[in-house]
């Protein structure tokens, strides 16, 4: 296989929202990668912080939220130093985004045409309606819709179409990375696959790097080459696809694989509850964050926090028992769920 | 424009064939309940029966109600309107054909006025949401919504009028210039225009300025909240996001796209603002003296004058409807939801 390239560097990324009860540490020392042209899975439970990271990645989080610390290193340049103006132009050219709602994610007075062009000039002012018109045809038959669609306003549109109105709107600006966040979890089945096999021949087509947030593990099975596993705002397992599905190794990770209905494990009797609630992160647990559910957790769980560890080359794993530690030999606790 | 929207629009029209009956119907008669006629209110308390008789004969206020009712009816369908009980008895249509003019030409820079105002400094509060200056509009708001219009009207007055009187206190037109002043349209700019009447035109629009800025002022305090209200929530939604993950500037998000889809709910607003609007004007035109239908209705009204009166909020209703279905129109074309 040819040597991957390195597209963004998250590095101890954390993210808090100021709320009422207190802060919610939604996202807390974050690191991953995302490389040229791949197809990455993002997926945890509900609350986990996934919508945060994907809106940290483009400094996107609103108040009461705030990016507490650390580096997004886009192309070799801190995205954590741009100003402004330097932010608003990496929106939109470098990453783009997805939502989950193709119902609202369009402006429901503005044609699809109007929203190409606009984007394009946006930021590229020195081009010409004319031209950006022939661009945004290109790239709606590209997206296998038909041209009269330009002149439809969002609500002509059925949901499949406007998400890949949506797609297009980032294509159009050779965007580097996509993020789509639950972008076909409001579709219908059909579609929705229909979608996924369409962001795989994008990726093909255009070598764009997409981050794909959802927690539809089978999606993520089906269209990712690598998956970042999320727990209450911790990264806690990351690898390629094939050996995560046939080996999952920290805990969190199989008890997810295992609640999910149709991917095999070796020893599934019947569908897998996870016991337990996902934590508050107003107060999360101390230790490894997943400890109070954790099938498997010993005395420093509770404790210690684990590292983010290279367990094999690619491969990373945020749990004590693929680490060695003086404190570690102790009786395994019980946990009720 | 669809065949569904125009069969809307022709519904509309329709509707407000009874909705407008209703209320003159409903004016017809209470008119006639309340205390005093025109005969009194005319001839003085004292004067005699027979002199009373003759004026009600002549008036046909003799005639049964019936036949004054199904009368004034068909006065408004043929749209004659009928002549006037009191001060000369003149033809309805003339003398609203004098006053309606004035009324306009004093709500179009009000409402202009206020649209502008309201619209853009509700837009800018959104923009700065809970920063100082989002509080100081809101506050501006507030006291401007609470201040009745006769007083700050009289405010003005003072203060431009008296202490630093560079604006005249009252009317439409210097009564010098009024003497030789020759009215087509009795919208005393246009005018003046028309004639290339100077002096005059310098003297409408200076007489224009304290009633609608006073007029405009009042409304603006709505509009402001309003908008403001609509566009926070706007700018909250997932289009303003997605527009902001694609790079484009805060500055178009607000201006263009939400506020674009905020003057929906606006628009439906100053369509039923527009109620309130005349209401103002009266208050307006009597503060300042112009002569309007405002304060034609409040005169009227005193002198129950009946078919002056009636005819009047007939032309009022058919005004708000109107301006209703135009703004129905409005929508249509700024929400493509509805023209497709
Ligand atoms: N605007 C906000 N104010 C306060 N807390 C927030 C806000 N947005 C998110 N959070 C909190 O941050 C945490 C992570 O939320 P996030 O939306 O990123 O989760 P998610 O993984 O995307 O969940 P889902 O799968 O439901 O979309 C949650 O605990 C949530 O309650
Ligand atoms: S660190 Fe301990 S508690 Fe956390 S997942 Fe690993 S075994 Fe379980
Ligand atoms: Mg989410």
């Amino acid at each position: 296989m040819e040597e991957k390239q390195l597209l963004a560097q998250i590095r101890n990324l954390s993210v808090e929202y100021k709320t009422r009860l207190g802060q919610v540490s939604a996202v807390d020392g974050v690191s991953f990668d995302i490389y040229k042209g791949e197809i990455l899975g993002l997926v945890g439970e509900s609350g986990c912080g996934k919508s945060t990271m994907g809106k940290a990645l483009m400094r996107m989080i609103q108040p009461p939220g705030k990016i507490t610390d650390g580096q997004i290193i886009f192309q070799g340049e801190d995205i954590m130093t741009y100003d402004d103006n330097q932010m608003r132009d990496f929106r939109g050219r470098k990453v783009s985004m997805i939502f989950q709602d193709p119902m609202t994610s369009l402006n429901p007075t503005q044609r699809v045409d109007e929203h190409i062009i606009e984007a394009i000039q946006v930021h590229e002012s020195q081009t010409k309606t004319e031209e950006a018109l022939t661009r945004a045809e290109k790239m709606i038959r590209k997206l296998g819709m038909q041209r009269r669609r330009m002149n439809s306003y969002p609500h002509q549109l059925s949901g499949g179409m406007r998400q890949r109105v949506m797609v297009g709107l980032g294509l159009v600006l050779n965007a580097d990375l996509i993020v789509a966040d639950e972008a076909t979890t409001s579709l219908d089945v059909i579609v929705e696959a229909q979608l996924a096999d369409q962001l795989k021949d994008i990726r093909e087509e255009f070598g764009v790097s997409l981050l794909v947030i959802t927690h539809n593990i089978a999606l993520v099975a089906e269209i990712s080459d690598r998956i970042v596993v999320m727990y209450a705002g911790h990264v806690m397992e990351i690898a390629d696809v094939e050996p995560i599905f046939d080996n999952p190794l920290h805990p969190y990770t199989r008890g997810l694989l295992k609640s999910i209905p149709n991917i095999k494990l070796v020893d599934t009797e019947e569908l897998y509850k996870m016991p337990g609630e996902p934590p508050n992160l107003t107060h999360p647990p101390s230790g490894c964050r997943f400890h109070p559910r954790c099938p498997r957790a010993m005395p420093i769980c509770k404790t210690y926090e684990p590292d983010l560890e290279e367990v094999s080359s690619g491969r990373f794993v945020k749990c004590w028992l693929y680490i060695d530690h003086p404190e570690k030999e102790s009786e395994t606790i019980k946990v009720e769920a | 424009m669809s065949s569904s929207l125009r069969r809307f629009l022709i519904t509309r029209i329709l509707l407000t064939i009874p909705m407008v009956l209703i209320l003159v119907t409903l004016i017809f008669f209470v008119m006639r309940v309340l205390p005093g006629d025109p005969i009194r209110s005319q001839l003085g308390p004292r004067v005699s029966e027979e002199q009373a008789n003759v004026l009600r004969e002549r008036l046909g206020l003799n005639r049964p109600l019936y036949v004054q009712y199904f009368d004034f009816l068909w006065d408004m369908v043929t749209l004659d309107f009928g002549t006037a009980l009191t001060q000369g008895e003149r033809p309805i249509k003339d003398e609203l054909g004098e006053r309606l003019p004035a009324t306009i030409e004093l709500t179009i820079p009000a409402i202009t006025i206020t649209a502008l105002l309201g619209i853009l400094s509700g837009a800018f509060a959104a923009k700065n949401r809970k920063k100082p200056i989002d509080y100081a509009i809101r506050l501006m708001s507030i006291a401007i919504y609470s201040i009745p219009i006769f007083f700050m009207g009289l405010l003005f007055q003072i203060v431009f009028s008296v202490r630093i009187p560079i604006l005249p206190l009252s009317g439409r037109m210097d009564t010098l210039l009024l003497t030789q002043f020759e009215s087509i349209t009795n919208f005393y700019v246009i005018d003046s225009i028309l004639t290339g009447n100077w002096p005059a035109l310098k003297s409408a629009i200076g007489h224009l300025i304290m009633p609608s800025i006073t007029l405009g002022l009042a409304l603006t305090g709505v509009f402001v909240r309003l908008t403001r209200v609509n566009m926070i929530e706007m700018l909250q939604s997932d289009f303003i996001t997605a527009g902001r993950a694609r790079g484009i500037p805060e500055r178009r998000l607000v201006y263009k796209h939400a506020l674009r889809n905020t003057f929906i709910p606006i628009l439906t607003l100053l369509g039923l603002q527009f109620a309130i609007l005349l209401a103002g004007a009266v208050l307006t035109e009597t503060t300042f003296s112009w002569p309007g239908v405002g304060r034609y209705l409040v005169d009227r009204i005193e002198l129950r004058d009946y078919t002056a009166v009636q005819a009047t909020i007939a032309v009022f209703a058919l005004f708000v409807a109107a301006i209703s279905l135009l703004m129905d129109i409005l929508y249509a074309f700024i929400d493509p939801r509805i023209r497709y």
